[in-house]
């Protein structure tokens, strides 16, 4: 499946993992719970964890090492929590792996998302992802710092 | 008033292509409605009963006289000749088509103007203090602040999809006028002991079906911390609020529910982990290079009388009436504050056309520094006025039609657009507005009633602020009947209260009736100089209630 990450499509094989069924060869990504139940099953895996916008980002602090990769899911587009969740992994836990939007996530999000810390975006069914791509460029200013941006623009202007 | 550099110019250009592009794929097809939405939604963009309707931005309602003559030509060109101005300081145009809102932005953005963030689950247009920087009770100029909040809270990446919408309003006066206690965030600019500035913050007021005064959470946040403090506010809300129920969303149920200690110890740990984080302050320099564009005007040094004003007080009775409930005074000595009636039977409140918009912008160049000011209570004001002038202005104000000597009186209703308009709305407001003004227009008795705010929304989501009106008229819709509660003693200023329900409500008919009813009581009751609000917090609701209901 075509993703986009670091701002470019690629061809991405993680696989989401629903905690049904065997549990698949290869790079998985899994639910908050199932890591949690699983950790000894899961060690030496490259690991991904997908996390709801619920799930509360301290409870894992201690084990982001543990992740290649964090999903945030997106239930709907109108649910902001998860601009939160990247934005403390990143610039207050000091994440450097892969902050990955899925769920209800559409070109016009991805500006802000970027902002708040994630690289890499599952664009959903039915969109135009080439077309997706062009959301970075939507805006050239920026009032506020982020994780993008450590300076805000009075310091800048 | 603030000037735009080349980077906010093109924040608001950008927007509008976005916009542009965002509608061409709604109308391809590309996007569904329920898609374009929020996005429309972000840019103050709704689908009302008959139509669109477009909410421009007005910040802390200052506008030029350039601003407002653009706004004329959108009237014109793209709508029916007519705006109207809102409960936040903003201009609503209720006819625009679809296709032309991307020509309506680019134009606003050629005057410094958009419609950013005026709907949607986000941080709204700010509101202020309309008498900012020319009060003569302020101890700090919000508009700075107010200025600094707009761009702070522009295209903020982390709080665009709140739990439901978000208002803040700041004041730096003794009195205010800007009901900073009923809004998500209120802002009171203070000095300290040492005489350092910063920030009396209030969160979680609010009106809607659940109204309440908002909580001092902390009395004192220097003007550095401003926007890092604010941060930890919707930090919290954005990760705690409710998004289970949109009548429980707002911040002031969050507060409610986690009581204010917990809420209060919440945001604090989030602003101290910020800081850590190595947070940059707000910078003295950027205060003091917004605050440049909000020096005074050239105020000519005056005496504090003038010959012009005194004799024509003398002269003309309509005048000196004028004079009394539309004037305030002004800080610098020789000047005043005008305000311009936008409440007169027959004319919604808070309409104008785009010829008085291009009359009002030559009275501003003419009289007030080419600024006008819109005020949360629908009407408009120039802040700036020579006492020399004011005979001059008010014959032209009056020939404008904004001239009804009414500011502050009964006939000075704030009312939302109601079931004519809106898809909320369960019943119509504007037909029962000017049902009062046209009964109550005996302006003796107006003035013996003295200063009595009644505030009217067509539904419990209180657009028309009715929680705090002295009297309040809520509509109300039982088996497709219209029917109109009343409260009584709600208030916005210092002292906030919150009305409370009289009894059962009147159909349209009645409701003229029954307020005739309170108004002889309140008649009947008062001591010598006693204003509604207070004879109603001295007697309480229990003699209204017997007048109102003695024959049923």
């Amino acid at each position: 499946m075509q993703i986009i990450k670091d701002k470019a499509i690629v061809e991405d094989h993680w696989i989401h993992y629903s905690g049904e069924g065997d549990l698949p060869k290869g790079d998985v990504i899994v639910s908050f719970d199932y890591w949690a139940e699983n950790k000894d099953k899961l060690s030496g895996r490259r690991l991904g964890l997908r996390l709801e916008p619920d799930s509360l980002v301290k409870n894992i602090q201690s084990d982001l090492d543990d992740f290649a990769l964090i999903a945030i899911n997106f239930p709907s587009f109108n649910d902001g929590r998860g601009y939160s969740i990247a934005k403390i992994l990143r610039d207050r836990y000091g994440y450097a792996g892969e902050i990955r939007a899925v769920g209800d996530v559409m070109r016009d999000q991805l500006f802000y998302m970027q902002r708040c810390g994630f690289n890499a975006y599952e664009i959903k069914a039915g969109r135009d992802i080439q077309d997706a791509l062009k959301a970075f460029d939507d805006f050239s200013v920026k009032y506020q710092t982020s994780s993008d941006e450590p300076l805000p623009l009075y310091r800048r202007r | 008033m603030y000037i735009y550099d080349k980077n906010d110019q093109h924040i608001v250009e950008e927007r509008a292509a976005q916009f542009r592009g965002q509608v061409e794929r709604r109308l391809k097809g590309e996007l569904k409605e329920e898609e374009f939405r929020p996005l429309r939604l972000q840019n103050g963009l709704y689908l009302q009963l008959q139509a669109y309707m477009l909410r421009v931005a007005v910040p802390y309602g200052l506008l030029s006289s350039r601003q407002f003559r653009m706004l004329a030509h959108i009237a014109n060109k793209y709508d029916r000749s007519y705006g109207h101005m809102t409960t936040r300081q903003n201009i609503q145009f209720n006819w625009p088509k679809l296709e032309d809102v991307p020509n309506i932005l680019d134009d606003l953005a050629s005057v410094q103007m958009h419609a950013i963030q005026t709907s949607g689950n986000c941080i709204r247009n700010i509101s202020a203090d309309q008498y900012a920087g020319v009060a003569k009770d302020e101890i700090v100029d919000p508009r700075p602040y107010a200025e600094i909040m707009r761009q702070w809270s522009t295209f903020h990446p982390e709080f665009a999809y709140l739990p439901r919408k978000f208002k803040f309003a700041f004041t730096g006066a003794v009195q205010d006028r800007a009901a900073i206690k009923f809004h998500d965030i209120g802002y009171r600019a203070v000095k300290n002991e040492a005489g350092e500035i910063g920030f009396q913050i209030y969160v979680g007021g609010g009106m809607g079906r659940t109204p309440m005064i908002g909580k001092l959470v902390n009395d004192f946040v220097p003007e550095k911390d401003l926007l890092i403090y604010t941060e930890a506010i919707m930090r919290v809300y954005n990760q705690f609020g409710r998004r289970d129920n949109k009548y429980k969303a707002r911040i002031k149920i969050l507060v409610h529910e986690l009581k204010l200690e917990e809420f209060t110890r919440r945001v604090e740990d989030e602003f101290t982990a910020i800081c850590e984080e190595g947070a940059v302050p707000l910078d003295q320099a950027e205060i003091e290079r917004v605050s440049a564009h909000f020096v005074d005007p050239n105020y000519e040094n005056l005496s504090g009388e003038s010959e012009n004003l005194d004799h024509n007080l003398r002269d003309n009775k309509d005048f000196s009436l004028w004079y009394k409930y539309n004037v305030e005074s002004h800080k610098k000595s020789g000047y005043a504050i005008v305000n311009l009636s936008l409440k007169k039977k027959g004319v919604p409140p808070g309409d104008i056309t785009d010829v008085q918009m291009l009359l009002v912008a030559d009275l501003a160049d003419h009289y007030s520094f080419g600024e006008v000011r819109a005020t949360h209570e629908q009407n408009l004001v120039l802040a700036d006025v020579k006492k020399d002038d004011l005979f001059a202005l008010w014959k032209a104000v009056r020939d404008l039609g904004f001239g009804e000597p009414n500011i502050g009186t009964l006939q000075d209703i704030i009312c939302c657009p109601g079931l004519d308009f809106c898809t909320l709305a369960n019943a119509r407001s504007l037909p029962i507005a000017d049902k009062i003004i046209r009964r109550f227009d005996d302006f003796d008795y107006l003035y013996d009633l003295g200063i009595l705010k009644l505030k009217m929304s067509g539904c419990i989501n209180a657009c028309g602020h009715h929680h705090v009106g002295h009297i309040g008229i809520l509509g109300v819709n039982k088996k497709d009947v219209e029917y109109y509660q009343i409260t009584l003693g709600g208030s916005a200023d210092d002292n906030a209260s919150i009305g409370k329900i009289i009894g059962p409500g009147f159909d349209q008919d009645e409701i003229v009736p029954a307020l005739e009813k309170i108004l002889a009581t309140y008649i009947s009751l008062r001591l010598e100089g006693e204003e509604f609000l207070s004879t109603y917090n001295r007697v309480g609701m229990e003699p209204f209630k017997e007048q109102l209901y003695a024959n049923h």
